[in-house]
């Protein structure tokens, strides 16, 4: 079932033996709850209550993550969390790297970014260049008075001067292995699971090692392997 | 590996559901004060038009820059072809300022086809003689499956002058991919010959189809491309095929009034059935940048064409 979960698709993407060829959970779902609900009041804290908050998730995962939180938040405080989600494709570095790709759907809460606190909210924190995709993204939505980045797991190794501000995991990794999230939303189970390198992602460190980086996404784009 | 858009028969079923739902997203950027996209920036797209066009030409270039490419219109009137060029020549010009994208019109069918020889970058068919206009036929299947939900076992009824049609074959062969079961009805001289080899239904009765039609998409006459009478009077042909109050109120509850544009207001349609609430026309013209702008971002966003068929000489 997690092999089934992990196994990266299409004939090219079969393991090279590297090790334990199976990915190991580093976080299963209560963790993940309780990163989730430690960082619901870590925002809380940081923004005096979270008045003006709108949670942003960058899709797929983030979206589902954001929505987590809204509703952790909402648990809190006793009142709803505006959130909503961020299709970042069309601002991506590593566009012309790939064919073209089905884009996600960006909605708005009616209230709008205009001078809210807008964090941004994604599975795993790599590279950064999703995020710097995001801040672009948002830049043409409106003007946020301030936004912070909430992730899942924060993997390093990143290309661009980005940093979370609020963090479920900090985990330390080698470029040659993969992240990937698992939520129930989207994948029938919680967990965060890391694996070694793939053949694949093998190709991807070369290609982000000749380019200067292939991008914060994974070798598999949207599957959420980080 | 260099892909066209030439034909709506160059689409799968995958590809066309790629474009509706990529244009699908697309469409709510026209809602935001910001209309643009960084996707195409650094990208050039040539609109080469040979034939006059407004809403084609407009919406292909509004699509483009609304994807931050660069965009050069080129139309004959005012260039060298009226001096004698050909359009090889023409194509070779564009090939040495490296376009990525070229969108051609023309008055030949076929060009776009032999320009897709010619050049290194991705062609889109913007309307070629009485052949085909496939992001015609896309922006129609949008909108009626915005209006309708999905395309799948809908009845479509396309009225009139089929013979000079580019919109009427493309729509019967990018709905036949789609799924939706197609109905054309004309009078017999304005039908092609091949007609039997469509992936459709002939019927020379409207009044027969409109009660179970969801769709009905009128067609203009073609004045201009007729070297010979194909009915005996404007009126008749009206009287018989055109779209007027009484026929529109024989259509089911839900069925919608279609026009790909310019209209021939009360010949092929009434003024009053064109200003409908079921009639599409004005929403087709806004969802034709939307879907422009998803053929445009899958053909040259990514790293090779996401859509589209190669072409062999």
């Amino acid at each position: 079932m997690v092999n089934a979960a992990y196994r990266p698709e299409g004939p090219e993407g079969e393991r090279v033996a590297d090790g334990d060829p199976r990915p190991k959970a580093v976080l299963e779902g209560p963790d993940i709850r309780r990163a989730l609900t430690r960082i619901a009041h870590e925002i809380l804290e940081r923004t005096k209550g979270g008045h003006d908050v709108v949670l942003l998730g960058i899709q797929t995962r983030g979206v589902t993550l954001a929505e987590r939180l809204a509703g952790k938040l909402e648990e809190v405080e006793g009142r709803p969390v505006p959130w909503g989600s961020l299709d970042v494709t069309m601002y991506r570095d590593d566009l012309r790297m790939k064919p073209a790709r089905a884009l996600g759907r960006t909605e708005l809460p009616a209230e709008g970014v205009d001078d809210r606190v807008v964090v941004l909210v994604d599975d795993v924190l790599f590279s950064g260049r999703t995020v710097r995709a995001a801040l672009d993204a948002l830049n043409d939505l409106g003007r946020p008075r301030a936004v912070q980045l909430a992730v899942l797991v924060d993997r390093g190794h990143r290309e661009l001067p980005i940093r979370a501000d609020y963090v479920g995991k900090n985990l330390p990794t080698s470029m040659r292995e993969t992240v990937k999230v698992l939520l129930a939303e989207n994948d029938e189970r919680d967990a965060v699971l890391l694996g070694p390198a793939s053949g694949r992602s093998e190709a991807t460190a070369a290609l982000r090692g000749l380019s200067g980086g292939s991008g914060g996404s994974s070798p598999l784009g949207d599957k959420g392997e980080k | 590996m260099k892909r066209h858009l030439i034909s709506a028969a160059d689409l799968t079923k995958d590809d066309a559901l790629l474009i509706l739902d990529t244009a699908e997203e697309l469409d709510r950027i026209s809602g935001r004060s910001i209309k643009k996209l960084p996707t195409l920036r650094g990208r050039t797209v040539v609109n080469l038009f040979f034939e006059d066009s407004t809403r084609t030409r407009i919406s292909f270039e509004a699509a483009a820059k609304r994807l931050s490419a660069d965009v050069i219109n080129f139309s004959a009137k005012g260039s060298s072809v009226s001096k004698g060029e050909s359009l090889k020549d023409t194509a070779l010009t564009l090939e040495a300022m490296g376009a990525d994208g070229v969108v051609i019109r023309h008055s030949a069918s076929g060009a776009p086809h032999r320009l897709a020889n010619w050049v290194q970058g991705s062609v889109v068919n913007a309307g070629d003689g009485t052949h085909e206009h496939p992001t015609q036929a896309l922006l129609d299947a949008f909108t009626m499956r915005r209006r309708l939900g999905g395309l799948e076992g809908r009845k479509v009824t396309i009225v009139g002058d089929v013979l000079h049609s580019r919109v009427a074959r493309s729509n019967v062969l990018l709905l036949d991919t789609l799924g939706a079961e197609v109905t054309v009805v004309a009078p017999p001289t304005l039908l092609p010959v091949a007609i039997d080899t469509w992936p459709c239904e002939v019927s020379y009765d409207l009044d027969a189809v409109l009660p179970k039609s969801d769709v009905v998409m009128m067609l203009r006459v073609q004045h201009e491309r007729m070297n010979a009478s194909y009915f005996p009077t404007v009126r008749e042909y009206s009287r018989r095929y055109g779209l007027d109050v009484a026929r529109m109120n024989v259509l089911p509850e839900h069925a919608i009034v279609m026009h790909p544009g310019p209209m021939n207001r009360g010949v092929e349609i009434a003024a009053e059935v064109a200003d409908s609430v079921r009639s599409t026309i004005v929403e087709q013209v806004a969802n034709g940048v939307s879907a422009r702008m998803a053929v445009l971002y899958l053909l040259l966003g990514g790293s090779e064409p996401a859509i589209g068929k190669e072409v062999s000489e």
